[in-house]
């Protein structure tokens, strides 16, 4: 049986059809679901691709949070759905409260495109499983408000338990706190990322194939489930 | 305010006797028509067109449509030769005329482009002026039917060092990156020039380059009497009222912008909106014409719709959806509000087309019909408040013969030759003078800005800057693609605007052929000053001239672009500096060209002729702050010669590298193949040339290669009996570039000088 992951379209996500390339890339079938549609199609994980959601004129993610699909979303995460937030997906993740902290404007006030090396801190997740703790990547970053925030309690607690999944190696290119490119929830099914993966999948339009390894990380866990 | 309506002026006009009287002189009915940008004889013109006065509401849409901006009146004789000495093309499917041109790049694929210019606006408020510039550009491929793929932006700013480039320039890159990444479209490349010249006159264009199958191909013309007229997108506006024909077709006054109101503000979410549901209403095939909103907003799209359909058109104005009540008929009509189309539906495809429209929460209204009459109608409540022939409005505006006359300046400046000026002398001049030029703003680093930029965004970008040229993969199982460059040299185009026209073009289609794709098409945008200065006007002559001359030879038809006037600011003009756009088609992305040195031991190759051309380089700007003399030489046929080279050593898999030779000559090339591949490269300069000519003359028709030496003997062979010149040069190799017996630099160092300047000033 294939394994199909839903990619959610809000009407300003920009980002969907990258992030199915990379599903289907990896071996799985991606499904599209619509912001407005509650059914899930009874996808095996779900990813929230990059964009402007609703245009994010207030703050990234705030009006997504309460979009019809998430409702649906949300729930099943705590569920133990695997959900992959990526760049405004993660924001939508921390402002549905799945996960904690916010993502700020970047500390230099602009957006920023560039090759970003990171270190994978955590290959427990559901989403970084292909990949050894401790290994290095390198994938595009592109965001205006990546700079990740939290409080020092929570900083650490997110530390303690293992829970940021990688860091920015290098350059930190957006004033993130303790350099955090991405964060997983305590069951390790959600996970948030500011750079993108699904941008460094083929060796012809990336810097590299390193992000493939979120995809087939979760094809990998489904199919081992 | 009363309403001003088609009855009120027929009886003005019979009261006051004017059909009588002839030429208008006192008999203007106090109408504003000098306030909007009309000239005195053109507003007698309508009144004779129209044998009446124009009401109010036809005043306004004659003033935005008779505007410089979009009539071309001053330039259409002289782009009339674009289709005069168009050279036969298959590839061309939509020629100039329409919203882009579309040229057939195989596989049953279309591709439609356009370059456009939104300078006056950046230079108000360049936020809103650069980001509503890539709104305006996106729409017009979208209107031709096709998917926008990609932007780029020429761009060009005042000196680098001025306070006002630090105010301008960060504004326009904000505003360029804040629209276009929001609209999911990679911008793949563009320029970025300094010079004095553009202080008060900054120069913002904008491309796109849009995607779609052959049957696919929309045009804008409103045809089927009964079919229906749908205004879609957002509400609209008092923002941009006038933009055109006050504030594109006018020079700045000295006393700098005050021009604020005429900008309009653009908002990129509702556009991405706007693309997502014209699309699906294409695949649904539910609109038989269709138009964007851009400059002159509702008067260009309704006249435009109804001057190229079958019939005439019947407006209900007030139907519109305004953001402000209180707008008037005038300014509805006259508003460049952003993120608008108008579409032409059967009565039998409204319904799915609105119910489309409300799945992506955007406004549709219709507006009005196609009637079979031969006028365009517009009521206002009721009051018929527009009543013209469409044609007189959109297509048959006024056409000038303007003089014009070569400046007397030009034969001072052509004979005061950079050549003259002293050189530097030994290794460490030579190597002091590279550093200076590649940490010079104009060779330098441009990743401060292009990075504010999503490069990646839809997955398919092969190439991107700092490449020769940007690239698309079209298809992703066939591995069909697209590349595009856009290149000018204003200080060549002042020397000699002939000349300089046609190195713009020769470098834009050398950057194309560098990456191993073949150039089809070009798209132009004509930025110049003052078209009532005869001197100006000799100057756009001369390169609408041999930019025409030039296409035919290189086979590259014209298929659109855009002529910007008035970039002056009193007296003083920029340097006339056409901006041209070359496509090109690859049939395997795979295959394409980079321009970094990957691989150490490949051997580099210098193709082409180096001659003492040093009038109008980077060297003379930087090191002496001149500029006279002749531009380099430009040799057509041998841009096509090394064209098919660069082509067939891509295809075949010779070349591994490849970079085109123009600002800052050999050295620049050799420091940007280096750093872009982060491998170093032992040069052995070509014995028969003085070491700084070779370094820093800018003679055309040149570029590097690097090739595994497998394949060397075979692409020299192929150079030979092409009787293309070919030098070996040196290898790649090391971490330093050594001119050997003259000095050598780290790249380390190299990275340094070339990656300040910009961050310096701008950061």
């Amino acid at each position: 049986m294939t394994t199909r992951i839903g990619v959610v379209t809000f009407p300003g996500s920009l980002d969907d059809r990258d992030a199915q390339r990379a599903v289907r890339l990896a071996g799985a079938e991606p499904v599209a679901l619509w912001h407005g549609d509650k059914d899930l199609h009874g996808v095996d994980g779900v990813v929230l691709p990059g964009g402007f959601s609703y245009g994010d004129y207030l703050r990234c993610g705030a009006i997504s949070r309460f979009s019809p699909v998430m409702e649906t979303i949300i729930a099943g995460a705590r569920e133990g759905l695997p959900v992959l937030g990526i760049c405004n997906g993660f924001q939508i993740l921390c402002e549905s409260h799945l996960l904690p902290g916010a993502l700020t404007r970047n500390d230099h006030l602009h957006f920023i495109c560039r090759d970003q090396r990171l270190r994978i801190e955590n290959a427990d997740t559901a989403w970084t499983g292909s990949y050894e703790a401790g290994q290095e990547i390198v994938v595009p970053l592109k965001n205006g408000e990546g700079g990740f925030v939290a409080d020092e309690r929570t900083l650490d607690m997110l530390e303690a338990e293992g829970r940021v999944v990688a860091r920015y190696l290098e350059v930190n290119p957006n004033g993130s706190r303790r350099d955090i490119a991405g964060i997983t929830n305590e069951a390790g099914n959600v996970v948030g990322l500011m750079p993108h993966p699904e941008h460094a999948v083929e060796p012809l339009t990336g810097p590299t194939t390193d992000g493939l390894g979120f995809f087939t990380s979760i094809l990998k866990k489904l199919v081992n489930a | 305010m009363t309403l001003d309506t088609v009855d009120k002026a027929k009886d003005d006009s019979k009261d006051r006797g004017w059909l009588q009287d002839g030429p208008v002189g006192a008999h203007t009915f106090g109408q504003p028509y000098a306030e909007l940008g009309l000239k005195t004889d053109e507003y007698e013109r309508i009144v004779t067109i129209l044998d009446r006065r124009p009401t109010s509401s036809e005043l306004a849409m004659y003033s935005v449509m008779w505007s410089e901006h979009c009539s071309y009146k001053s330039s259409k004789v002289h782009l009339r030769q674009f289709g005069e000495k168009a050279p036969a093309s298959d590839a061309m499917l939509v020629g100039i005329g329409e919203n882009a041109g579309v040229v057939d790049v195989g596989q049953g694929y279309a591709v439609t482009f356009k370059v456009e210019s939104h300078n006056h606006p950046s230079y108000v408020e360049p936020y809103q002026g650069a980001a509503t510039g890539i709104g305006g550009i996106v729409r017009d491929i979208l209107a031709m039917g096709a998917r926008p793929v990609a932007v780029m932006d020429p761009l060009r700013f005042g000196a680098a060092d001025h306070p006002d480039t630090r105010r301008v320039l960060p504004g326009v890159v904000s505003g360029i990156g804040g629209y276009g990444n929001c609209l999911g479209l990679p911008n793949i490349g563009g320029e970025v020039v300094f010079d004095p010249c553009y202080q008060g006159n900054p120069l913002v264009n904008a491309l796109c380059v849009g995607v779609m199958k052959h049957e696919d191909i929309h045009l804008a013309k409103a045809s089927g009497t009964g079919n229906l007229v749908i205004l879609y997108g957002a509400r609209t506006g008092g923002d941009g009222i006038g933009g055109v024909s006050v504030l594109a077709s006018e020079t700045f006054d000295a006393d700098g912008p005050a021009k604020r109101p005429a900008v309009q503000v653009g908002d990129p979410f509702q556009e991405k909106l706007l693309i997502e549901c014209t699309l699906e209403v294409f695949a649904e095939d539910l609109v038989t014409g269709i138009q964007d909103l851009g400059g002159a907003g509702l008067s260009c799209a309704t006249s435009e719709l109804a001057s190229a359909g079958s019939g005439g058109m019947r407006v209900e104005l007030d139907k519109v959806p305004l953001r402000d009540a209180t707008l008037a008929p005038e300014e509805i009509l006259m508003s460049e509000s952003q993120e608008r189309m108008c579409a032409i539906v059967e009565p039998g495809k409204v319904d799915r087309f609105l119910e489309i429209c409300a799945k992506w929460d955007v406004i549709a209204t219709v507006i009005g019909e196609v009637t079979d009459g031969d006028r365009l109608e517009i009521f206002w409540h009721g009051e018929k408040i527009v009543d013209v022939p469409p044609r007189t409005v959109a297509h048959e505006g006024p056409v000038y013969e303007r003089p014009f006359a070569r400046p007397e300046w030009q034969d001072a400046l052509q004979a005061d030759g950079a050549e003259h000026l002293p050189r530097p002398q030994g290794g460490d001049e030579l190597r002091a003078t590279l550093l200076k030029l590649t940490g010079s703003p104009n060779l330098a680093d441009k990743s401060w800005i292009t990075d504010q930029y999503d490069r990646y965004v839809l997955g398919n970008t092969v190439l991107a800057q700092p490449e020769d040229a940007g690239m698309i993969r079209v298809d992703e199982e066939t591995n069909l693609g697209v590349a595009v460059s856009t290149d000018g040299n204003g200080r060549f185009c002042k020397l000699d605007p002939y000349t300089g026209a046609q190195l713009a073009l020769a470098e834009a289609y050398r950057n194309v052929a560098t990456t191993g794709a073949r150039p089809l098409a070009v798209t132009d945008c004509l930025n110049f000053g003052s078209p009532e200065d005869p001197g100006v006007m000799w100057q756009f002559a001369e390169a609408t001239r041999g930019l025409a001359d030039a296409c035919q030879i290189l086979g590259t038809p014209v298929t659109g672009g855009n002529v910007s006037f008035y970039n002056q600011t009193g007296e003083t003009a920029i340097h006339p500096t056409p901006v041209v756009g070359v496509l090109g088609v690859i049939d395997d992305v795979t295959r394409r060209t980079p321009i970094g040195f990957r691989e150490e031991g490949q051997i580099i190759l210098l193709l082409g002729d180096t001659r003492e051309e040093l009038s109008g380089s980077v060297w003379a700007d930087v090191a002496h702050g001149h500029l006279g003399g002749r531009p380099p030489q430009v040799d057509l046929e041998r841009e096509r010669v090394l064209a098919e080279v660069l082509i067939a050593g891509s295809r075949d898999g010779m070349v591994d590298a490849a970079h085109d030779l123009a600002d800052g000559g050999l050295a620049q090339a050799l420091v940007e193949a280096c750093l872009r591949g982060g491998n170093g490269a032992r040069i052995v300069l070509p014995e028969e040339l003085d070491p700084f000519v070779a370094l820093f003359s800018e003679s055309a028709g040149r570029a590097i290669v690097a090739v595994p030496r497998s394949e060397e003997l075979r692409f020299t062979d192929m150079c030979k009996v092409r009787h293309l010149p070919v030098a070996r040069i040196g290898v790649v190799d090391g971490e330093t570039l050594e001119i050997q017996g003259q000095f050598t630099i780290g790249l380390d160092e190299l990275k340094a000088a070339n990656s300040a300047p910009l961050r310096d000033f701008f950061a």
